[in-house]
């Protein structure tokens, strides 16, 4: 056995008087021992707020007036939440975001992937630039595709000029309700596209040549060598990225308030927006307390069904 | 079929999170879609029960 010199040497420098005690002790409790730091933590830092949280959400508690009387309201702020328009609407454009998000960040960041994966030329240098936007702070990506955005001075509204012949001072993707949710998935797209791309290399990475080589062995088309190995392989890194993604957009906040502000009026007013407004600014804690449980049940019950799924493509 | 309502008559894990999943899942589409207020009212409630029984039933044998 290799570790026995190191477990006699670790024995051998413990002080005799905690040795001694240690001696006393069964497996399971120095197994505790060790294991309780970590429960303590995640109680304190995870758990305990959650319940806190919950049991604030039946309240009327606002924390400005720490002083008022907080009075049990039952399940009133969850049926004002769901028979709220506003909420509703917010939800929505938070559906838009997360759909279209992920949908072309999954569907470029493969073809990248794949592209990069070939070798060519120049390939490390290319991987660098492309994986440049999403080491980039939120704050900042937002300021400055706000300037891209400008009508006037906007080199995205002359790149769609150059493409379209349209007039750039003509439209305002930041500032038309018709427009300004697809500012949002351009720019959460741009910037982390090369996030799913360096997942799906990874996967693309992890298929075995010589696949590739029986394919080849028994005539398969490149075409049938894509469906049949590439993305069945690379499916679990998939669906990763996906939940990974998915998990982020549904609680993205810098980027959208840098860029849009929640607006024009509320096209763009994401959950976590409208959450922090109403914690915040309105300062209806008990309020931002219902919302926060049901977004955290509607993540958590995604997420385990997601994780299930997972699970089954990887035993596969 | 018959041997999905057996599954959940001997209370199997398998079709007893295949029932948890759809919950969860018809919650979602309820919480996020634009057409009716009144699937969205009734929305977090679905996803709750959802929720929980996939949490339960994930400790039910195979």
């Amino acid at each position: 056995m290799m570790s026995d010199p190191v477990v006699h040497r670790v024995a051998a420098a413990t002080p005799p008087r905690l040795a001694h005690r240690i001696r006393g002790l069964s497996d399971r409790t120095i197994a505790w021992l060790f294991v309780a730091p970590t429960i303590f933590l995640l109680l304190a830092v995870n758990i305990f707020p959650l319940i806190w949280t919950i049991r604030l959400s039946l309240t009327n508690f606002r924390t400005n007036r720490p002083n008022n009387e907080v009075e049990f309201v039952g399940i009133e702020n969850y049926r004002r939440i769901l028979t709220d328009e506003d909420t509703w609407t917010s939800l929505q454009a938070t559906a838009h975001f997360l759909i279209w998000t992920i949908l072309l960040q999954v569907l470029i960041g493969f073809a990248l992937a794949y592209l990069i994966n070939k070798k060519f030329r120049g390939n490390d240098l290319w991987t660098t630039l492309i994986v440049l936007p999403m080491m980039l702070s939120p704050a900042v990506v937002g300021n400055f595709w706000t300037f891209l955005y400008q009508p006037q001075i906007g080199l995205f509204n002359y790149f769609v000029q150059f493409l379209t012949g349209a007039d750039p001072a003509s439209f305002s993707m930041i500032g038309e309700v018709r427009l300004a949710p697809w500012s949002i998935v351009i720019v959460d797209t741009w910037m982390w596209t090369p996030f799913v791309m360096l997942i799906c290399l990874a996967g693309l990475r992890s298929i075995p040549a010589s696949l590739y080589e029986a394919a080849e062995c028994d005539r398969a088309s490149k075409w049938r060598q894509f469906w049949t190995i590439t993305i069945p392989m690379a499916l679990p890194f998939l669906m990763l990225a996906v939940l990974f993604r998915g998990i982020e957009n549904f609680k993205m906040f810098d980027l959208v308030v840098q860029l849009t502000g929640g607006g024009p009026g509320s096209t763009t007013l994401l959950t976590s927006i409208d959450l922090k407004r109403e914690a915040f600014e309105k300062w209806r804690t008990g309020y931002a307390s219902a919302y926060a449980v049901i977004l955290f049940v509607t993540v958590f019950g995604l997420a385990s069904i997601y994780v299930k799924a997972l699970n089954k493509v990887k035993d596969r | 079929m018959s041997n999905f309502i057996n599954g959940l008559l001997r209370l199997r894990r398998g079709p007893w999170e295949m029932v948890a999943t759809i919950l969860i899942a018809c919650g979602v589409v309820m919480l996020m879609q634009p057409f009716a207020m009144v699937l969205f009212t009734y929305s977090f409630l679905v996803t709750l029960v959802g929720t929980v029984m996939f949490i339960i039933v994930s400790h039910f044998p195979e």
